[in-house]
């Protein structure tokens, strides 16, 4: 593939000043294995609190695995396993005492499709508030109406919130999604592809709320859209057959990049 | 430019196969069909005559005199209601545990296989087990083994309609329960069934409309009563037996009141599954 229209992408974030970083996840050394498939090769890498890190690289890369390692979502499936260690504020998230449902309700994810339940809109995030917490109505009301705005959903669907959260379009159920994930109090948020069924508006929407929600949050995003990592993300890792290549400031990778293939990477040679 | 020729020997052949094809297709539909509407008319014509208000009310008559059917209409209604509610829980578990629990499991396939026999069984054999283990040991026919009959039938229509349901259900839902922290059993009972909802009804309104037409199962098990009886303790009447005793009777009446009742069990199956289309399209539209 040629290169010659392919713009480097144009970072938006201001760059890190290291003082202010404070280590929320650690990965160490971690492998992945599906049956005896070794899907990732002694991973390195931090999430900061109050940033964005992005993971880019091609499919089948392992950018999703690793997110899906953070939230334990492996545990779901036979014959996955992680070794090394992870620690979400210093207590490993690889213990096989850990317990699971504990941890996803401090690391929430939003997945590549949109994922909202079978029920009306304010059930949707009723219930993840409900699962935790016994409120009285109206603080529950108090909470779903918080999360929704936080989503920036409030506004379109205030008046229908008995409707099927089905019933919504696709951009909105990813808010809707994210409304139900920002609902449970996490402290940790992965995205998974949240953009790629999404239209340009309604990407420009998650965009937009994934800036205004990290000062709250730790955010990892996996995304196959390198201007999107550009533009939400403080750092990025770039990722290539199961090994990370290099990881840094979003400002230096995709401006100034160690490794020759994140150079190619970037400016779309491959991948 | 050489594009399709529309008078070439092999397109033209292709046509020719594809209308004949076409047309045996449609002559095998309307063989089938036809047969189904010749009984169905032949049923309506029958049995359309003999329905009166007396046919809810009386019960089975003598050969001679004037009755109804309400003796084994509520007889069926009460054993397929003790079959529906000791067969559905017991179906939908065993669906759930091979859909979500056991999905990889060695033992949810030995179950679906077994299942699947049991599932095409001939109902005789589940009457012939059923009379064994409980008519044999009680030393008569009785209601309650009619009921578990009826049940035995029940399961395997459930287990396979409710594992298919919630298989049915995307991964993708259960990882978006997953991830808020619910435990696997509330994934289960309030995502999972509720996305299956429609659809496990539907197998449950399904195994309803099979075994209101059973016979065999309870020949050997509630027998038949031709008095007023809720004594599931002792032989229970039903529709399907006395359909069968009556229509091979040499009495006009009973040959009557047999074409009735097969009309009345028809139109029940027919609101089920009607009633099991629309729940259906409701679950394909949400």
């Amino acid at each position: 593939m040629s290169a010659v229209s392919v713009a480097i992408p144009t970072v938006t974030q201001a760059p890190v000043s290291s003082e202010d970083l404070l280590e929320k996840v650690a990965i160490r050394n971690l492998d992945f294995f599906y049956g005896n498939n070794r899907a990732l090769k002694d991973i390195n890498v931090s999430l900061y609190h109050a940033k964005v890190t992005a993971f880019i690289g091609p499919s089948g890369c392992g950018k999703s695995t690793l997110l899906r390692i953070l939230n334990r979502m492996y545990d779901l499936y036979p014959n996955q396993r992680a070794t090394g260690h992870v620690t979400l504020d210093n207590e490993d998230i690889l213990s096989a005492s850990l317990d699971i449902n504990l941890l996803r309700a401090k690391v929430g994810m939003v997945f590549q499709k949109p994922t909202p339940f079978p029920m009306t809109i304010y059930e949707n995030v009723a219930f993840g508030i409900r699962l935790y917490e016994r409120l009285p109505k109206s603080e529950l009301d108090d909470r779903v109406q918080h999360a929704l705005q936080r989503a920036a959903l409030w506004e379109e669907v205030k008046d229908k919130l008995g409707a099927s959260g089905l019933s919504l379009s696709g951009g909105q159920q990813q808010r809707l999604c994210i409304a139900r994930t920002v609902s449970v109090r996490p402290e940790v948020i992965l995205f998974d592809e949240p953009c790629s069924a999404l239209d340009p508006i309604s990407t420009a929407k998650i965009e937009e709320l994934i800036d205004e929600l990290k000062d709250d949050y730790t955010i990892a995003i996996v995304t196959h859209n390198m201007q999107q990592a550009a533009r939400v993300s403080d750092f990025t890792a770039f990722m290539y057959l199961g090994e990370l290549v290099e990881f840094g400031e979003t400002t230096k990778i995709f401006t100034s990049p160690n490794d020759p293939r994140t150079q190619d990477y970037i400016t779309g040679r491959f991948g | 430019m050489t594009g399709v020729v529309a008078n070439s020997p092999l397109y033209v052949r292709r046509r020719w196969r594809n209308a004949v094809t076409m047309g045996l297709a449609f002559a095998a539909t309307i063989f089938g069909l036809s047969w189904l509407v010749l009984i169905l008319v032949e049923l309506l014509w029958e049995g359309f005559s003999g329905l009166s208000l007396a046919v809810f009310t009386e019960m089975t008559p003598p050969p001679g005199s004037t009755g109804g059917l309400l003796n084994p209409i509520v007889g069926s209604l009460v054993m397929t209601a003790i079959a529906v509610a000791i067969g559905t829980p017991l179906g939908i578990l065993a669906g759930t545990y091979m859909a979500e629990y056991g999905r990889y499991a060695k033992l949810t396939t030995v179950v679906r296989f077994i299942n699947d026999i049991l599932l095409s069984a001939p109902s005789i054999v589940v009457g012939l087990f059923i009379y064994e283990i409980m008519v044999a040991q009680m030393g008569h026919f009785s209601g309650w083994a009619g009921a578990v009959a009826l049940a035995v039938i029940v399961v395997p229509v459930v287990v396979r309609t409710t594992e298919d349901m919630l298989t049915l259900v995307p991964d993708t839902l259960r990882e978006a329960a997953a991830s808020i922290g619910l435990p696997r059993s509330l994934m289960i009972t309030r995502v999972a069934y509720r996305a299956a909802r429609a659809g496990m009804i539907t197998g449950v309104l399904l195994a309803v409309a099979r075994i209101s037409g059973e016979t065999a199962p309870l020949l050997f098990t509630a027998l038949n009563n031709q008095f007023w009886s809720l004594n599931l303790n002792a032989p229970v009447s039903s529709l399907p037996v006395v359909i069968f005793q009556f229509a091979l009777s040499p009495y006009k009446d009973w040959q009557k009141l047999a074409w009735t009742g097969a009309l009345i069990i028809t139109l029940a199956v027919l609101a089920l599954s009607i009633i099991a289309r629309i729940l259906a399209a409701q679950r394909r539209s949400s």
